[in-house]
């Protein structure tokens, strides 16, 4: 979905080289002049910030796993007699195996993602709201207009993955814009030019869908078998996503859900339904004036 | 044009992180379910994986009060204009008058409470600024502004007497929208990700419609003379059976996502709708000729009503608000759909097998 010759722009992120140093959030945030969104600590985890929401348009997940480091990680690149990696076991006030016995000595790993507004192809926010503040952009991403936004707040319960939300001080509702400010300028999103690693990689959506399926090939390789692409296929429930990911566990691991599907897809059927229901509403009640008067 | 640094060659030329290596092979297959702090499996309960329990989905912004309110509000005023038309049509005056009032009060609180949950005025005329097929608020929006000057004519014609034909005219054109201002509500909010709310969709309508009747039925039991209240007395039947049927169905065909509607808050909401709206419709059976019957009766269905919808709008909330019923449901269509694609490619390898065997028999 492109306007006139421009290719549709988007985002890949490659959790796999994601270092969870959150320079993202952070980018993102004095970019777009986002406020703070309170200095909690979640006590979950070493994440901070919990989810995408109106104050948090970019969102470091930190997966922490009592699952193996792997065989083949802890030998890959590493040079012939080197000592063999040290497993430093869950994160403890205890030194590994202290109380569970060398055998039972802690494994652990920790999958980082950085996660954002996915853009969608059939992008449900953008089919409910009432006033067209949300819009498609010539670059195929979705936009909140805020001047135009009056706050019904429709958008945030029909966004399947939870991105879109309302700001509490000024009632309206934000979300990421992929820097629509910048790419009209010729920049790349903050949160890319902030990246580190080059987990997020920003560009157009066709090139991206290529590097993710050659990175997924190149990883399935080397043994990694759990690497997957989410959101990269155009024939999912939302019509492929404008900003997908290389993810090494299942979605819901990452607080993304595993089938999305754009609410609107069923609204021909829902307006059957209602308009049957209204039929049957005014049958109804014309039927009680049939018959005896009482 | 945006001059990305990802080029068909790599980024700026170079290929960063493309060799880095990362997981775990030996365990990627366990699948174990990491059971978070604090998550207590009950026995039965559908394993699932998640972030720390946190839901995939963003809460709902609405107040219960004013948008659990509006769907009650826009359900009584819209059967009641229906009703209120049958009445002026068929000559029952005691009926037509208290219900072409209900229709404006309550469809003056929906609008009201609409109004309070966006914050100021402004913002409804501001849902005028377009009209969108695909938002059924913005669908509803516009049925309200055709809906709320008719019925609003309608009762101030009553009242005051003045252009008597006029008036008639408006109560009949509410009445023919009114079945409109019923049955939206369903879709505006079943088009949403909520589950307890999207996977209702197809009886949602009539649960609103059937609740729409029993409510306004039970508005004019309470106020018409016991005379002239027969066509109320069997809308509120009729409507209290279609929202008992509807409901029954949908909690059958939603699986564990109608957990919600039994559960909780919800869940207490919604016993107490069935125990009204059925009391109430047996009250109206029974107590035909009591006035006084009829009063406690018709107050028992508009209170049934307005439970229905409370309780509708927290199962929405619980179901948004955990997890399971976002990931488990969607997490077996996906593995359903895995496992119909490789039953397909196995039928499909199996025939492209006997004809290669066919074909080898031949030569």
């Amino acid at each position: 979905m492109t306007a006139g010759d421009r290719p549709r722009m988007g985002f890949f992120t490659d959790t796999s080289v994601c270092i969870g140093c959150k320079a993202c959030e952070v980018a993102c945030k004095e970019w777009n002049a986002v406020p703070e969104d309170g200095l909690n600590f979640t006590a979950m985890s070493f994440d901070n910030s919990g989810g995408l929401g109106a104050d948090t348009w970019r969102h470091v997940a930190f997966i922490e796993q009592r699952a193996s480091v792997g065989v083949q990680e802890s030998g890959v690149g590493r040079p012939d007699g080197a000592s063999a990696p040290v497993d430093l076991g869950m994160p403890a006030f205890e030194k590994p195996g202290d109380s569970a016995g060398a055998d039972e000595r802690g494994e652990f790993r920790w999958l980082m993602s950085s996660d954002v507004c996915k853009h969608c192809t059939h992008a449900a926010c953008l089919d409910v709201c009432p006033t067209g503040a949300l819009f498609r952009t010539e670059f195929g991403t979705v936009v909140v207009q805020e001047d135009i936004c009056n706050g019904c707040g429709y958008c945030v319960p029909a966004c399947p993955y939870g991105v879109i939300d309302k700001r509490e001080d000024d009632g309206r509702v934000w979300k990421c814009t992929l820097c629509y400010d910048r790419l009209g300028d010729g920049l790349e999103p903050a949160c890319a030019k902030a990246c580190p690693t080059d987990s997020i990689q920003f560009g157009e959506l066709d090139e991206l869908r290529a590097r993710a399926d050659d990175r997924v090939r190149h990883l399935h390789e080397a043994g990694i078998e759990s690497a997957r692409l989410y959101g990269r296929d155009p024939d999912d429930g939302v019509g492929g996503d404008g900003a997908f990911f290389l993810l090494l566990d299942e979605p819901e691991v990452y607080g993304l859900p595993p089938d999305p599907v754009v609410t609107t897809r069923d609204l021909p059927s829902m307006w059957r339904h209602a308009g049957a229901a209204a039929a049957v509403l005014l049958a109804g009640i014309t039927a009680t004036f049939l018959g005896r008067r009482r | 044009m945006s001059t990305s640094d990802v080029t068909r060659e790599g980024i700026r030329g170079a290929h960063p992180g493309r060799e880095a290596l990362t997981g775990a092979v030996s365990t990627l297959d366990g699948h174990r379910r990491e059971h978070p702090r604090g998550r207590r499996i009950r026995r039965g309960e559908p394993e699932f994986r998640s972030y720390y329990d946190k839901p995939v989905l963003n809460q709902i912004v609405w107040e219960p009060r004013d948008i659990a309110g509006y769907l009650f509000l826009g359900g009584l005023a819209g059967a009641s204009s229906v009703l209120a038309a049958g009445a002026d049509l068929t000559g029952r005056p005691g009926l037509a008058r208290p219900l072409k009032y209900t229709a404006l009060g309550a469809i003056t609180g929906s609008v009201a409470a609409l109004v309070n949950d966006l914050g100021r005025p402004a913002r409804f005329v501001n849902m005028l600024r377009v009209l969108k097929w695909t938002s059924p608020m913005s669908v509803g929006s516009w049925i309200l502004m055709a809906y709320g000057p008719l019925a609003g004519a309608a009762a101030v014609s009553q009242a005051t007497g003045i252009l008597p034909g006029l008036g008639r005219a408006a109560a009949l054109g509410a009445g023919a929208v009114g079945p409109a201002v019923a049955a939206y509500t369903a879709p505006l909010i079943c088009d949403t990700a909520v589950p307890a709310w999207h996977e209702g969709f197809r009886e949602m309508p009539f649960v609103f419609v059937g609740s729409a009747a029993a409510a306004a039925g039970g508005m004019g039991m309470a106020t018409a003379p016991v005379s002239q209240a027969g066509p109320a007395r069997r809308a509120a039947v009729l409507g209290s059976a279609l929202e008992t049927a509807a409901l029954w169905r949908m909690e059958r065909r939603m699986g564990m996502v109608a957990e919600p509607y039994r559960t909780g808050r919800s869940g207490l909401l919604m016993r107490a709708a069935k125990a009204l709206t059925v009391g109430g419709a047996v009250g109206a059976l029974l107590g035909a000729r009591s006035r006084r019957v009829s009063a406690v009766a018709g107050a028992a269905l508009l209170a049934g009503s307005a439970c229905t919808r409370f309780g509708v709008f927290h199962a929405g909330v619980a179901s948004a608000a955990d997890p399971k019923y976002t990931v488990v449901p969607q997490r077996r269509r996906l593995e359903e759909r895995k496992a119909a694609e490789a039953n397909e490619s196995a039928q499909a390898a199996a025939s492209s097998a006997a004809q290669e065997a066919e074909g080898s028999a031949d030569s």
